[in-house]
């Protein structure tokens, strides 16, 4: 491919790649993000070669690797087109079959479909109640590209829009397009991005930076992941645009090295981008110069934070910084520099292409466009969703997330990363936007939302945030060194049953502290899972202090497991499974636990058949005596030997 | 009356190579004079990243990086190099491989295996797995088994919450092992 030296060029070029593709040709799309990889999408897209050579329909019948589809929980996710039909969970073994029926036969396998709620059959994907109810703008073409491709990506109208910006609107004029649109921050902060860009536009200096924060360390969201590593350009092409905007020349993408895939699938992208005229000098012949260096960032959540961020890639420790200087206007090597999240660059090639009107037309008064959500935990639906700004948590959660697994009870949803808070039943009808998750306690942050059911516990979640966010505290402020070390003190010993009365108040003081004084997001936000859960579930701190009780039975002091001798069948399974011998008995004899030795591992718990449901887990009340050893088991009537 | 001077008494080599560096303090880090063959191979492997880089300073965490891949670990010898080759305080770059956790001082097992402690795992019961994993391997987060095979570790993400919890050995992801599973997914590494 020579180098697109002008807009015509490109859509010339696009063209052709169109011609050259029959739109009625089937191919075979197989989902290749990051959950599908684990479990085995390589060798189902394997497979299907071998199966269509088999067949003599290579050449007939395209596989393409796309970029996540997001139904994680039913991975690997095999989607036919033009057709669209979806496959779940297939395995390499299916592959003949679906080569053989649905392609060369025209007929559906039934037992890969879909099955919704009333036993119904869904064969298209698009109607599945999981995508059915999101609204997918960026992550649109995801499931439809190559991500190793960019002529897949220019088919689709790819860098289209950065064509628009550079030859028929003055940076002034992005600029203003994005400001209209009130795109704002997707990494979590929520500031407007067109604001953040005219103040790096405005400061005076020579040289300035635009960088992509693909540091995404919350635990449990994959959001980003799944763009950069399913839709590298799009990323790319808003980055190019964001820099004409703003009047720099040199970028940076800032990926975690966790990520592998992404850095790869990102360098193809950046050098495609440079061989088609896109990226380097002299883009598309306008003469506007850009390139992007992509810098791996070495494991540290904290460099995450827009300084830190920036001082790892001048190569030293990734520590944030005071930023009574905006990093807008004083940022890499003292240079005005401008960061803004993975998302929030793949938002503006749609910006720009759509108009701003277009974008403020979704959303709420304050929060405008969509946001993806990484729908993990206790849900039965795991996968990345996109939906317009405001809708309620209800329905991302039930509607979409197809409600809580094992049809357990709801107990809260954790959004916002580690710093982010718990929300508890009562707040299920708030409109997610940044506004009002802020208002009840928790964040947007980047998009992880983790759904939680009646078998956790809430102290326990805060010690586990709060364990986290002291591991990664850079140490830099004492508020928030000291501060989290002492709360993660105070929650050990609530969740070890030797809380004190006053813990609760201690830790809210110690909370507004760390709050108040902390540097940077890291120690200002640290306290909200602490916060929040004392907020909304108090009683089970009161549970653990006062009555030394953990309602849901995890934590480990404060529970014990306790076989009940007029149930238990003497059948030897959990005496087996225990992997510290703590259990004695014999077959037909009254099996027990031995409270010294059980390390309430919970094994037994689980291993028990359930028509026994003889183990059960004690909790804040006193241990039945148990009976004497070689005590012979009672046999239902009619069933005595 | 004349002071003799003693001769300053060096640690012998340790024999095997692989346990070169182990558990060495900063202080300690000086320059070796002998030559191993491993040594200057690895060496090799170094100049080659650093000149990639083209000496850049800015570039020292991905020379790094690259260098901890190749080695699965960073060997004293090769911190000393960087840092005369950057111009940057030895201190400088051993605060920055201490600092991120992509780095080691220590060499790593051949199999590495890794509990994901996500939220999403948490929630679906990661530490009673980390426990399971701990107990078939022996091992602490962090440790290594004395004959290299296994280093444990845990990770805040790996991103494929839907099997969660997630036991990663190498590049291979098991979804909420059983204990029996755990077993034997161990034994199956040679």
């Amino acid at each position: 491919m020579n180098r697109l030296s002008s807009p015509a060029a490109l859509e010339r070029a696009r063209k052709r790649i169109l011609s050259r593709r029959d739109p009625d040709k089937p191919c075979i799309t197989v989902c290749s993000g990051t959950g599908c990889h684990s479990y085995g999408c390589d060798k189902v897209s394997a497979a299907f070669v071998d199966e269509l050579a088999k067949n003599d329909l290579q050449g007939k019948v395209d596989v393409r690797r796309t970029g996540c589809h997001g139904f994680c929980e039913r991975g690997p996710v095999v989607v036919i087109v033009p057709e669209e039909i979806c496959y779940l969970r297939v395995k390499p073994e299916d592959v003949p079959e679906i080569v053989s029926t649905t392609l060369v036969g025209k007929r559906l396998v039934d037992r890969l479909l879909y099955v919704d709620s009333n036993g119904q059959k869904i064969a298209h994907e698009g109607d599945i109640p999981f995508y059915k109810r999101q609204m997918r703008i960026v992550l649109a073409s995801n499931r439809l590209i190559d991500p190793k491709s960019i002529d897949d990506y220019i088919a689709l109208g790819g860098y289209s829009a950065l064509a628009k910006s550079l030859f028929k609107m003055s940076p002034e004029q992005v600029l203003e397009e994005v400001k209209r649109a009130n795109l704002r921050g997707r990494g979590g902060g929520g500031f407007p991005a067109g604001v953040k860009w005219e103040s790096t536009r405005n400061a005076p200096a020579a040289t300035k930076y635009v960088i992509v924060n693909a540091d995404e360390g919350d635990p449990g969201a994959f959001m980003d992941r799944s763009l950069l590593e399913g839709n590298p350009h799009s990323v790319l092409e808003g980055l190019i645009i964001g820099a004409y905007a703003i009047g720099s020349h040199e970028g940076y993408v800032y990926v975690r090295q966790e990520y592998p895939l992404a850095v790869e699938n990102l360098s193809i992208a950046l050098s495609q981008a440079r061989e088609y005229g896109l990226l380097g000098e002299d883009i598309l012949g306008s003469g506007f110069d850009f390139d992007v260096i992509v810098h791996r960032g070495a494991g540290a959540f904290v460099s995450g934070e827009s300084s830190a961020l920036m001082t790892a890639i001048e190569g030293a420790v990734g520590e944030p910084r005071p930023k009574y200087i905006h990093t807008a206007v004083s940022g890499i090597r003292g240079q005005p520099s401008n960061l803004n999240n993975v998302e929030t660059w793949a938002n503006v090639p749609l910006i720009i292409n759509r108009g701003s009107g277009w974008f403020t037309s979704i959303g709420t008064a304050g929060s405008k466009g969509t946001k993806i959500f990484a729908l993990v935990g206790k849900v039965n639906n795991t996968g990345l969703v996109e939906v317009p700004m405001g809708m309620s948590l209800r329905e991302i959660i039930y509607d979409i997330g197809g409600g809580i697994r094992q049809g357990k009870k709801f107990k809260a949803v954790q959004t916002g990363g580690p710093s982010g808070g718990c929300i508890p039943e009562s707040l299920l009808d708030l409109p997610v936007d940044f506004d009002e998750l802020t208002r009840v306690g928790s964040m947007m942050g980047s998009g992880g939302m983790i759904v939680m059911d009646e078998d956790n516990c809430m102290v326990d979640i805060a010690r586990y945030f709060t364990n986290f966010l002291g591991d990664e505290s850079c140490g830099k402020c004492v508020s928030c060194r000291m501060g989290i070390g002492q709360m993660i003190k105070i929650l050990d010993r609530i969740c070890q049953g030797k809380g004190q009365k006053g813990d609760v108040e201690l830790l809210e003081e110690l909370g507004e502290v760390v709050r108040d004084v902390s540097l940077c997001a890291l120690g200002k936000t640290a306290p909200n899972p602490v916060l929040s859960t004392i907020k909304y579930f108090r009683d089970e701190y009161k549970a653990h202090i006062e009555q030394k009780r953990c309602p849901a039975g995890v934590c480990k002091a404060l529970i014990s497991y306790y076989i009940q001798p007029d149930k238990c069948q003497g059948c030897m399974i959990c005496l087996r499974s225990c992997p510290v011998e703590a259990i004695t008995g014999g077959k037909g004899l009254v099996h027990i636990v031995d409270q010294k030795k059980c390390t309430k591992c919970g094994t037994c718990l689980e291993v028990c058949p359930p028509r026994f449901a003889a183990v059960t887990r004690l909790s804040g009340e006193p241990i039945p005596a148990a009976p004497s050893l070689g005590t012979k088991v009672l046999r239902p009537k009619g069933k005595q030997q | 009356m004349e002071i003799k001077r003693r001769k300053r008494s060096r640690p012998k080599p340790i024999s095997t190579p692989a346990s070169d560096n182990v558990g060495i303090h900063p202080s300690q880090v000086h320059h070796k004079e002998e030559t191993n063959k491993q040594l200057v191979r690895k060496l090799d492997g170094t100049q080659e990243i650093v000149d990639k880089y083209g000496s850049d300073k800015t570039a020292l965490i991905q020379i790094l990086l690259e260098i901890q891949r190749e080695n699965r670990w960073l060997p004293r010898d090769a911190l000393l190099y960087v840092s005369e080759k950057l111009d940057v305080p030895l201190s400088q770059v051993y605060r920055i491989a201490t600092f991120y956790t992509a780095f080691s001082l220590i060499p790593q097992g051949r199999h590495r295996v890794c509990v994901c402690m996500g939220t999403a795992c948490h929630v679906r019961g990661s530490p009673r797995l980390l426990d399971l994993v701990i107990n078939a391997l022996n091992l602490s987060p962090g440790e290594t088994s004395p004959d290299r095979k296994f280093t444990l570790s845990t990770v805040n993400c790996l991103g494929c919450c839907a099997l969660g919890p997630v036991l990663q050995v190498d590049s291979e992801y098991h979804g909420n092992p059983s204990a029996e599973d755990v077993k034997k997914i161990v034994a199956g590494c040679d």
